[in-house]
C-alpha cells in the first residue's frame, strides 16, 4: 500500500484530470441528493410549521415519533425500502428497485424527519409576534407561513445544509436500493465502498475529497451568510 | 415567491422525466453476479467486448452468491452468474432459474502471512492445510456472508469433521477484497478465489500457501431467471448474452483475460469439469 501522502496527491491529480467516470459518479450523488432534498423540502417545512403552530391531540406523540426516526440507521431505511420495491414486495410492479428514483425515495425518507425536526425548532424559536402581526395585517395562513419562513431563513438554511450532508454522505440505503450499477446508480459513497474492496484506495480518497470540499463550501457559505446578516442587524 | 415555487416544481419534474425517459429508451438487462468476477475486472472487460456486438446494456450488480440467487428468486434481476453448484442446483430445481450453463472456472487458494506460522505450505491437501491452521490456532478470516466462497469454505471445514470453532476463526461478513485486506492487516490466513487474489496481491502482505487440490475448483454458471415465474424479465436479451458467453467467441475472450500476464479464468462451456 502507498503511503498516505502519495495516495492523497495522486487522488487530487486524478480529480483535476477530469476523469469522466469519476465525475459521472459525483454527478449521480449530487443529482440524487438534490432531487431528494427538493422534493422533501416544502412538505417537511409545512409539517414543521404545523407542528409548531397548531395544537392537536397526539401532537406530542407525533414529535416523539419524529425524533425517534432521526435515529434510524440508513441501512434499515434501505432494507425496508428494498423489501417494498422488490418484485416480491408490494410495490414491485413499479419497477423501481436498482434505479435512481429508488435512491431518491430512500434519501427523501432519510432527510424528511431531519428537516421537520429542525424546522420545528426553528419555528418554535421564532418570535410569535411576527405571525400575529402578519395576521392583523390581513395575511392568510399561506402568507403568514411565507413571512415566517423568511424570518427564520438562516435556521432553515442550516437545516437544509445538515439534511443535504446527511443524505449525500449516506451509503446504506443507496447501496441496497441502488445496487451500485456503473453509470446508473453508482454514487460517491457506494463507489468508495467498492473501490476500497478492490484495494483501489486512490479512487476512494479522490471521491472522499469531493465530499469533504463540498461540505466545506456549504458550511463556510452558511457561516458567512449568518455572520454577515448579524453584522447588518447590529449595524442598523 | 411564486417564481421560486414554479422553479422548484419545474426542476423536480425535469429531473423525474430525465430519469424515466433514460430508463425507458435503452434495452438493458440486469445481471447479479459475484464480487469475485466483478472486483477482478473480468466483467468490465467482457462487457467492453459485448457492447461491440450488441445494443443491450448489461447492468451489473455485484454481491455474494447467496444474495445474487435471492435477487433472482425475487425476480429483481434478469440473470445470475454465480459459483456455488449446490445452491444453484436448488435454485433451478425450485423453478427459479432456467438454462444453466457452465461458463468458466478458476480455483480457490489458501493465502496467509509471509512467515506462515501454521506451515500450511507443507500441507498436501486443503483439509490438511486447514487443520494445521486450526491446530496452531492461527487467525483465519472467513467471509461469513453466504457467498459462494463462504459456502465452499464451510464445506471444506465440514469435511474435516466439524465446523470451525477455534479462537482465531473470524468472520468478516464482507466481500473478498475487503476480507483479503483484513487478513493482510491482521496477519491472518484466508481462502480466496484466484481471480481476486491475482488482482490484489501486489497490495497485500500475504503469500499463496496452498493451491492445486482438485477440491478447490471453482466453477461458474450463468442461469436465466425463469420467465414463467417472473414474466417481466427481459428473457430474450438475457438469453442472447448467456449464449454469447458460451459461444466460441465469448469463451475465447474469457480465456484471453489476463492480470499481470496471468490467466484468471479458464473457459469451460465446452468441457466437463471433474
Amino acid at each position: 500500500m502507498n503511503d498516505l501522502w502519495t495516495t492523497f496527491s495522486t487522488a487530487t491529480a486524478h480529480l483535476l484530470s477530469g476523469d469522466p467516470e469519476l465525475w459521472g459518479i459525483v454527478g449521480v450523488s449530487f443529482s440524487v441528493s438534490a432531487s431528494a432534498l427538493l422534493i422533501a423540502l416544502l412538505p417537511a417545512l409545512s409539517a414543521g410549521f404545523m407542528l409548531a403552530y397548531f395544537r392537536f391531540p397526539g401532537r406530542w406523540i407525533a414529535i416523539s415519533v419524529l425524533n425517534s426516526l432521526l435515529a434510524v440507521p440508513t441501512v434499515v431505511v434501505g432494507l425496508v425500502l428494498y423489501m417494498l420495491l422488490s418484485r416480491a414486495g408490494p410495490l414491485g410492479d413499479l419497477n423501481l428497485l436498482f434505479t435512481r428514483p429508488a435512491m431518491i425515495i430512500g434519501q427523501i425518507l432519510l432527510c424528511f424527519p431531519l428537516l421537520v425536526a429542525m424546522s420545528l425548532s426553528a419555528f418554535q424559536a421564532a418570535d410569535h409576534r411576527v405571525l400575529e402581526t402578519a395576521k392583523t395585517l390581513g395575511a392568510n395562513p399561506w402568507q403568514a407561513f411565507i413571512t415566517l419562513l423568511f424570518e427564520v431563513r438562516f435556521a432553515l438554511l442550516a437545516a437544509v445544509v445538515t439534511a443535504f450532508g446527511r443524505i449525500i454522505a449516506e451509503v446504506g440505503s443507496a447501496m441496497m436500493v441502488g445496487g451500485n450499477i456503473l453509470h446508473h446508480t453508482r454514487n460517491i459513497t457506494t463507489a468508495i465502498a467498492l473501490e476500497t474492496g478492490k484495494g483501489e484506495f486512490v479512487q476512494g480518497v479522490a471521491l472522499g475529497i469531493v465530499l469533504l470540499v463540498m461540505a466545506l463550501i456549504l458550511n463556510v457559505s452558511l457561516g458567512w451568510m449568518q455572520s454577515h446578516s448579524r453584522v447588518l442587524r447590529h449595524g442598523t | 415567491m411564486k417564481h421560486i415555487q414554479l422553479l422548484l416544481i419545474r426542476t423536480v419534474l425535469a429531473m423525474v422525466l430525465t430519469f424515466v425517459s433514460g430508463m425507458a429508451l435503452a434495452d438493458s438487462i440486469r445481471l447479479a453476479t459475484t464480487t469475485s468476477t466483478y472486483n477482478s475486472g473480468l466483467l468490465d472487460y467482457l462487457l467492453g467486448h459485448y457492447t461491440k456486438v450488441s445494443e443491450t446494456e448489461v447492468q451489473v450488480i455485484s454481491v455474494g452468491t447467496g444474495k445474487a440467487l435471492r435477487m433472482g428468486e425475487n425476480g429483481d434481476v434478469d440473470l445470475v452468474m454465480t459459483h456455488a453448484p449446490d445452491a444453484e442446483g436448488r435454485f433451478i430445481t425450485a423453478g427459479f432459474g432456467i438454462e444453466p450453463h457452465r461458463v468458466m472456472y478458476n480455483d480457490f487458494v489458501l493465502v496467509g502471512p509471509k512467515e506462515d506460522a501454521a506451515q500450511v505450505s507443507q500441507a498436501h491437501t486443503v483439509t490438511e492445510g486447514l487443520s494445521l491452521i486450526m491446530a496452531s490456532n492461527q487467525r483465519f478470516i472467513s467471509r461469513g456472508d453466504d457467498s459462494g466462497t463462504h459456502k465452499k469454505e464451510l464445506q471444506l471445514w465440514q469435511s474435516l469433521g466439524a465446523l470451525p470453532a477455534f479462537k482465531g476463526y473470524l468472520e468478516s461478513g464482507r466481500g473478498m477484497g475487503h476480507s483479503l485486506q483484513m487478513a493482510s492487516e491482521m496477519g491472518a490466513y484466508t481462502m480466496t478465489d484466484r481471480g481476486t487474489w491475482l488482482a490484489l496481491k501486489d497490495k497485500l502482505e500475504l503469500l499463496l500457501v496452498l493451491e492445486g487440490d482438485p477440491r478447490l475448483l471453482n466453477p461458474y454458471q450463468i442461469i436465466l431467471v425463469n420467465p414463467d415465474r417472473h414474466p417481466h424479465v427481459n428473457i430474450n436479451s438475457s438469453r442472447k448474452f448467456s449464449q454469447w458467453l458460451i459461444s466460441s467467441n465469448g469463451q475465447d475472450i474469457i480465456g484471453k483475460f489476463r492480470i499481470n500476464g496471468e490467466v484468471l479464468f479458464v473457459p469451460s462451456a465446452k468441457q466437463l469439469i471433474p
